[in-house]
């Protein structure tokens, strides 16, 4: 087939426009995604991971878009909106007023969004990363494994939302081993494996036997030195047998229902849904390796976990950056 | 002894500074070739992410680790022939075009990976090499372990620089590259083809370019992500005019930086935590502005760099 030159360039530019149509489903909610970067990144799989799961379960329709930079992100929001998302979900940490302003400008369309912030209007909704709860119960276990009771973390930047894991994980620890020693390490980037590393890898060489690691690579470094090391977000089990004996999940699946439910019921709205983060709604939760750890530390988990669900105990929040 | 200085006398610590170095001396090493050769190749971040995806793609698919780094090597000399065909025949704008090979390069794996391993939430992971030791030597203190444990590519990426330093300065091929370098009308006038010189250094410079990309998959790590090259092909150009475009030099440069980078990795939990952890990422980079500084005062760069050569034209 010949192909103009006139031809050629108007099905390129065409045909990323029909792409971008949002295929119809059966599902009553239409909700888009918005990444800033690829959907394998720890945090945002979560989210991909649970829509694509609401998608298959036909709660909701999802389409995404990834690796959107920040200074793209309010176009593409307005985009999706545009093409009648009815809700928009993402990650507002890096565009907090310009998201806003979107919002404001869309008010038939539900905004929920990852954010520092709270929120905002008649429509923009936020969610927090609440996995500390977990993270503690990681804690109590790693109190039993460790000889050394020397315990590293890495983490990617101090903000709140990674302090509280690492502040949750050294609480857990001490419900055993009160005389624990904690180093702590930040590689000032979310995303750089061989880094995070070296970090976890410069905690072994200064005395740690368990590894906190918030950042992926961490467990690469205790795998290497043949030590034990803890996961966060997602499920690192079936990537480190045997090195990685517990993980903190956190499960987005809870969040997205509820506000797939709101907007289904006619009811936008600007709510914080952080809350469904929790543990008594099934937003987090400890998956750990039976066999790399002890029946009694197990029983002391699961009746602290037990507690946390029913509401007996409730796991401190410490935001500050971890010494 | 303080904590901070005890750091400086563990074996493990200068292991890690050597294994940081690692991907930075392939990268140097490359963009030294192209420069020397009077290119400058700003396609390194690009090539470097395309050679991390080839060579671990490679793995998983079955090739062994091998043979991932050598088809790395050939998706790097791809893209850095397209780069050559467009800067040195036909005399482009060598930062424009740097640039667009590292869009392109960097967009192309990203499309590409989305094809091979669709709806992936973890990357898988291969076998990666591991480190190896080397009997009698590796016992040897501090420069035991530094040395002789470490994986097969930092065995490789030192070889490197002792080969190209030998060819570059005591074979003719070697003169040939510093010529056009220096001074294409010279050359020329000896018989020699200076595109073509040019072209094939930008080809094995971007080839050593993606075998760098390549450590960070199948050495430094077992799984490839988009963005896990994260700025070390820019620090490599950096390394280079650090180098006063010297091999040997290349190697101290990089090394410096891999010892900056595990230093303050160590320093962060054995000093005070009044220090912002920010001060500590920054040293490396600081320290290398401030060496930068200091060497390249008695900088002498390829006199024809960034200059097309075009036959019959006056110099």
């Amino acid at each position: 087939m010949a192909v103009s030159r006139r031809s050629f360039l108007l099905t390129t530019s065409i045909a990323p426009l029909a792409l971008h149509v949002p295929t119809a489903h059966a599902a009553p909610v239409k909700v888009a995604g918005i990444h800033t970067v690829p959907v394998e990144n720890a945090w945002n799989s979560r989210l991909h991971t649970a829509m694509r799961e609401a998608d298959a379960a036909g709660t909701i329709g999802y389409s995404f878009s990834e690796s959107v930079a920040n200074t793209d992100y309010p176009r593409a929001m307005r985009q999706y909106a545009d093409e009648g998302a009815q809700l928009i979900v993402g990650e507002s940490y890096g565009v907090e007023r310009d998201a806003r302003q979107v919002a404001r400008d869309y008010p038939d369309t539900a905004f929920l969004m990852g954010s520092s912030g709270g929120p905002d209007g008649s429509n923009f909704s936020v969610f927090g990363t609440w996995n500390h709860e977990a993270a503690y119960l990681t804690g109590i276990l790693a109190g039993f494994v460790s000889k050394a009771n020397v315990y590293g973390a890495v983490g990617g930047y101090p903000i709140p939302e990674v302090n509280r894991l690492i502040h949750a994980f050294r609480d857990g620890g001490r419900e055993t081993r009160p005389d624990a020693k904690f180093l702590v390490g930040f590689i000032g980037t979310w995303f750089d494996p061989p880094k995070a590393k070296e970090a976890g890898l410069a905690q072994i060489d200064a005395g740690a036997d368990v590894l906190f690691g918030e950042r992926i690579g961490t467990a690469d470094a205790a795998r290497e030195r043949g030590i034990l090391s803890v996961g966060s977000l997602i499920d690192y089990l079936p990537r480190y047998p045997g090195t990685v004996f517990a993980n903190a999940m956190w499960y987005f699946r809870p969040i997205v229902d509820a506000a797939a439910a709101d907007v289904a019921a006619g009811n936008i709205q600007a709510r914080d849904y952080s809350e469904f983060s929790f543990m008594k709604h099934g937003g987090n939760d400890i998956v750990f390796d039976e066999g790399l750890v002890t029946g009694e530390a197990v029983a002391l988990m699961e009746e602290k976990r037990a507690a946390i669900k029913d509401g007996s105990l409730e796991v401190a929040i410490t935001d500050t950056e971890p010494t | 002894m303080s904590e901070p200085l005890e750091i400086l006398l563990t074996a493990s610590f200068w292991a890690a500074a050597v294994r940081i170095a690692t991907p930075l001396v392939f990268g140097t090493l490359g963009e030294l070739v192209c420069e020397r050769a009077g290119v400058l190749n700003l396609g390194i971040e690009g090539i470097m992410t395309a050679g991390a995806m080839v060579g671990w793609t490679s793995v998983y698919m079955g090739a062994d680790l091998w043979t991932g780094v050598l088809l790395a090597a050939t998706c790097g000399a791809v893209f850095g022939a397209l780069h050559a065909l467009l800067t040195v025949p036909l005399g482009l704008s060598q930062h424009v075009v740097g640039l667009g090979v590292t869009l392109l390069a960097s967009s192309l794996t990203y499309f590409s990976y989305r094809l091979l391993l669709p709806g992936a939430s973890t990357p898988p992971t291969i076998e990666a090499f591991q480190p190896m030791s080397v009997p009698g030597l590796s016992e040897l203190p501090l420069v035991g372990e530094a040395l002789f444990s470490q994986t097969p590519m930092t065995w490789l990426a030192l070889a490197l620089i002792l080969v190209a330093a030998y060819v570059l300065n005591r074979t003719p091929m070697g003169l040939a590259l510093r010529m056009v370098g220096e001074n294409p009308q010279a050359a020329e006038a000896q018989g020699i083809s200076v595109n073509a010189v040019r072209m094939t250094a930008v080809i094995v410079g971007s080839a050593l370019m993606a075998i760098g990309g390549a450590f960070l998959t199948l050495a430094a790590f077992n799984s490839f992500f988009f963005t896990m090259v994260q700025g070390r092909g820019w620090v490599c150009i950096a390394l280079v005019v650090f180098a006063s475009w010297r091999p040997g030099k290349a190697l101290f440069g990089a090394l410096l930086y891999g010892l900056f980078d595990a230093y303050q990795v160590r320093l962060q939990h054995a000093v005070a935590k009044e220090i912002p952890y920010q001060l500590f990422l920054m040293t490396p980079y600081l320290l290398s502005i401030l060496a930068l500084i200091l060497m390249s005062r008695r900088a002498t760069y390829p006199q024809a760099l960034m200059k097309p050569y075009r036959r019959g034209e006056r110099g």
